[in-house]
């Protein structure tokens, strides 16, 4: 799936990374704890959250995450844009919530992680 | 040891906003390098943990990263208030961070854990009241 669907499915803001959006992904997940995001995601390309800080963006960073989707209307900072930035990762804002976001993008074929 | 590559970072413990910032560089320096991908990922990450735990329990501390041949060694040092028991730290789940810590997506007792799960080899050497000297290696 296309970061484009993912904004198009969710009804989403593009934030920043604009020139991101045909940009192939092929796993995500959901979480508003990062320590979780660290310890259980392995390559999942898109995070959604409705957690707001910059340790979101460098959670994301570490994991070599593409995109983050902000779900529950929850606007990122200006600092976190800039952090997004540095780290080529586009940023998305949703009104939908956690549950809806992430089914939705389910039901059209966007996975979660292989269990091992 | 002299043909080892060292990076030294001082992690500020007052600012929960800048924690990991020091975890990033690392990770821009080993792209740089030119090493896989999954060292650069498990190396980064268990540093980003120890960074995060440094900042939300001991006040900062100092952090150094040595890039050898066959392996890359993690060493943070920090002068809090050590590890009481460590048997309890280690075990998933178990947390003494604080509400507000656990609001800002972290304190949910996963961060020696997933330090120890992405680490060839982690050592923990902690006085109470004295502070801790984490050394996590990573083979190449």
């Amino acid at each position: 799936m296309k970061i484009r669907e993912i904004k198009e499915l969710l009804d989403a803001e593009v934030v920043c990374g604009e020139d991101a959006l045909e940009t192939d992904v092929h796993s995500a997940c959901g979480s508003d704890m990062m320590s979780d995001v660290l310890a259980y995601v392995k390559d999942q390309a898109v995070l959604l959250t409705g957690l707001v800080n910059s340790q979101v963006i460098r959670t994301a960073a570490m994991m070599d995450m593409v995109c983050v989707v902000f779900v529950r209307s929850k606007v990122p900072t200006p600092e976190m844009i800039e952090l997004a930035e540095e780290s080529s990762i586009a940023l998305l804002a949703s009104g939908k919530r956690m549950y809806e976001a992430c089914g939705t993008l389910y039901y059209h074929g966007l996975g979660g992680a292989k269990h091992e | 040891m002299s043909d080892k590559l060292n990076f030294h970072f001082d992690v500020d413990g007052e600012n929960f906003v800048s924690a990991g910032q020091a975890s990033v560089q690392v990770k821009k320096n080993l792209r740089e390098l030119g090493l896989p991908p999954e060292v650069i990922r498990r190396v980064s990450i268990a540093m980003y943990e120890g960074e995060i735990n440094m900042v939300i329990h001991a006040n900062g501390g100092f952090a150094d990263v040595d890039v050898y041949e066959d392996k890359i060694v993690i060493t943070l040092d920090d002068k809090g208030p050590g590890i009481k028991d460590i048997a309890l730290a280690m075990q998933e789940g178990y947390s003494t961070a604080s509400d507000q810590v656990r609001s800002l997506g972290f304190g949910a007792g996963m961060g020696l854990p997933n330090m120890k799960r992405y680490t060839d080899d982690m050592q923990i050497d902690t006085r109470v009241g004295v502070g801790t000297k984490i050394t996590m290696t990573i083979r190449l």
